[in-house]
């Protein structure tokens, strides 16, 4: 299985694997240490916290057209794994001070929002283009198992190291900076033959007049409008079948779990039967998966089966839309494309994230569901009729 | 070839050295205590002033007690620790953070008169606030957790009880019909913390936090539904006659400073205590207030006149946490 995968996307995966080893340690550790390390109040800090979110859909748009325009994909995304590595020296830089604290994350988060594009550009031009799906399954499989292990690694060190935090955030720099050099010394660039060619910030929305993009940019968007965000299908569940709330931490898991064992086979099955197909398919098991949260039987077996298909869900639509896109974008364009079709998507779930809530406050969690499972099926049947490109172009 | 060995080599060097740093953060912690400490059981008795020894040492993070009159002298420790200790009548309350779990975790222990764990819970988040009911019959506190809100990076409070006599657990009260201007109040972040009970160990008052707004709401317990009656009170704590609440208030720049509302006036008088604060105050009788105040770090137990006359005192450094019988 692994054989067949491209040498350079599996080193991606790898540099991937190892970078959220990495960062899932800080993850889980930040917020013990701002509370009971540092004694700061964190509803405040929640706060500040939330403000960053957009600024990372920016820089995304940035890191891809940087790599463009510079024609160096590889060093892009560098800078961006750099910048993150450096940012963990920072958080013990940073002392007490709430403020160096918060600027520290939110440059950690512009290494994370510059790096997307360009590596997925690289993923994406590494590959034959009838196995896309396949390749951008195993980089997220092992993207995925770095941050399964990321908390474990952090436990670790807490453990070995007696509680003390600085010891997770050096533990955690190091880690980062193997993954900066793995990255250095196995991925090759992409080698884009030709004369230089001017890429003006125009081109990047240039783009959008490529019809088939168009309109996958537009139903990703509409499709991110409709997707519910994870925290309220945790939420929802674990209200209705009332989750020990020790527990509540092990649901995330469970998504990612699922996310990890399908990501690969969902892949190689949407380079066989259409990926558009699959990642259309990967909505109507999140339709499913709200359907069992909201329906009227309550077995526990089907709290598992939701889960199951909510990461069944990701495994269908996180790799699988960039394998889809990749082939209609010019390859000196690829990383701009990308970090478009991406940033649309992700400002659309951040939006919907805004309406849920809403909603939820106005009538209540489960009306919300079941109007957002109501929409979600009504944009992904007729994304399956109005279809981005005609099939045969697409494989 | 050599790129393989260069590749090994370096992340050999970048284990190896944080390896190191783990090992030696181990040997870390000085071996004597920089506050002198007397070893030996705490017992609950009344005239004592109980806290979190922050001292750095062997004993940093241990209960620790001092007589009221004398806060200058040697801190009495035992085994016990906790980030966070009450107590009234014969029963307390300790919350710490159950050590290497990840998400975290809180032990909530109930003690009795001997220090002795009479029930022990675990609770899903970080430590934050707790308190006995004046009567010593229900034990509360409030917890950080993470996740809980639809901002992923957002922390939230839950705010819980332990009834002693029935043996019943309320793990999160956030089921609390609250009522605001008559109304019934519906959010989804809403968010309760900091609990004080009045001594018939029925009324309660508590922080509810919702869309930016925090209100006090004044709660009964057997009937179980609320009413806010003010608005911009975090942390309450209701003063042994009953009369008046102190807490923190928001100022406009999003530190706080310590106020007290008169319940029956609703007058809101500011203590000689203008640094910003963020801790639940403690009456140590009807005309003195104490608390934690964070600063260079570490934190020390300051004491203050709750009516706005006088100047803070420096009670106890090094010590966060702090309560009284």
């Amino acid at each position: 299985m692994w054989h067949r995968v491209p040498a350079n996307v599996l080193a991606l995966g790898v540099v991937s694997l190892v970078t959220d080893i990495s960062s899932e340690m800080v993850t889980a550790i930040l917020p013990l240490y701002l509370v009971i390390g540092l004694g700061l109040n964190p509803l405040q800090f929640g706060l500040l916290d939330g403000l960053y979110a957009g600024a990372t859909a920016v820089l995304r748009l940035v890191g891809g057209h940087v790599a463009d325009r510079w024609r160096q994909l590889k060093a892009v995304a560098g800078i961006g794994y750099g910048l993150s590595a450096i940012c963990k020296l920072g958080l013990l830089a940073a002392g007490s001070s709430v403020a160096a604290i918060g600027g520290v994350l939110a440059v950690d988060r512009a290494g994370k929002g510059i790096r997307t594009a360009p590596r997925d550009a690289l993923i994406s031009l590494s590959t034959e283009p009838a196995k896309l799906g396949r390749a951008f399954g195993v980089h997220r499989a092992l993207d995925t198992f770095g941050a399964f292990l990321g908390p474990l690694v952090a436990a670790g060190v807490l453990w070995a190291s007696l509680g003390d935090f600085n010891a997770v955030f050096v533990g955690s720099f190091c880690i980062a900076c193997c993954g900066v050099l793995l990255l250095v010394l196995l991925v090759k660039d992409h080698p884009r033959p030709g004369p230089a060619m001017a890429v003006p910030l125009r081109g990047m929305l240039g783009l959008l007049s490529i019809k088939a993009f168009r309109r996958c940019c537009g139903w990703a968007a509409m499709l991110g409008l409709v997707t519910i965000t994870d925290s309220f299908v945790y939420l929802a569940l674990q209200r209705r079948w009332e989750v020990s709330t020790a527990l509540f931490p092990l649901l995330p898991i469970g998504t990612a779990g699922t996310f990890l064992l399908l990501a690969i086979p969902l892949g190689r099955l949407a380079d066989r039967v259409g990926r558009w197909k699959l990642f259309l398919a990967g909505h109507g098991a999140l339709v499913l998966a709200l359907l069992l949260l909201c329906g009227p039987v309550k077995s526990p077996w089907l709290a598992v089966a939701a889960l199951g298909l909510h990461g069944a869900f990701y495994a269908a639509t996180d790799g699988v839309l960039p394998a889809a896109a990749g082939p209609l974008l010019p390859e000196h364009l690829r990383a701009s494309g990308l970090a478009l079709l991406q940033t649309g998507q992700a400002l659309a779930r951040m939006v919907s994230a805004v309406l849920v809530g809403l909603v939820w406050t106005l009538w209540d969690l489960r009306p919300a569901l079941l109007l957002t499972t109501a929409a979600l099926l009504v944009v992904t049947i007729a994304a399956a009729f109005v279809r981005p490109w005609s099939w045969k172009e697409a494989r | 070839m050599k790129k393989i060995l260069a590749g090994v080599f370096g992340m050999l060097l970048l284990l190896g050295a944080g390896t190191l740093y783990v090992v030696q953060a181990r040997g870390g912690g000085p071996a004597v205590n920089a506050r002198p400490v007397v070893s030996g059981q705490v017992l609950i008795a009344p005239g004592n002033l109980y806290f979190r020894n922050l001292a750095s040492g062997p004993d940093e993070g241990k209960l620790a007690v001092v007589p009221v009159g004398d806060p200058a002298g040697a801190r009495r420790v035992g085994d016990l620790h906790c980030d966070r200790f009450a107590t009234a009548r014969s029963t307390s309350i300790c919350l710490r953070l159950k050590p290497g779990s990840l998400p975290p975790l809180t032990e909530m222990l109930v003690l009795g008169p001997d220090l002795a764990v009479k029930h022990q819970e675990t609770l899903p988040g970080t430590p934050s606030r707790a308190r006995v009911s004046p009567d010593g019959n229900i034990v509360n506190w409030t917890v950080f957790v993470t996740g809980d809100s639809y901002s992923a990076t957002g922390f939230s409070t839950r705010t819980g009880l332990y009834d002693l006599k029935a043996g019943q657990l309320v793990k999160s009260i956030e089921e609390l019909p609250v009522f605001v201007d008559g109304k019934r109040y519906f959010a989804s972040d809403v968010n309760f913390w900091g609990i004080t009970f009045a001594a018939d160990g029925n009324k309660f008052y508590v922080t509810l936090g919702s869309k930016g707004k925090t209100y006090l709401i004044q709660a009964d317990y057997r009937e179980y539904r609320g009413d806010a009656i003010a608005q911009n009170v975090e942390c309450p704590s209701l003063s042994p006659d009953g009369r008046r609440i102190a807490y923190k208030q928001k100022n406009p720049d999003g530190t706080w400073r310590l106020a007290v509302l008169d319940l029956t006036t609703h007058q809101v008088t500011h203590p000689a205590e203008s640094r910003p604060l963020d801790d639940q105050p403690l009456w140590r009788d009807d005309k003195t207030l104490l608390y934690a105040l964070h600063h260079d770090n570490t934190s020390a137990i300051w004491s203050v006149p709750a009516t706005g006359a006088g100047t803070p005192t420096l009670l106890i450094p090094d010590a966060a946490s702090p309560a009284t019988r």
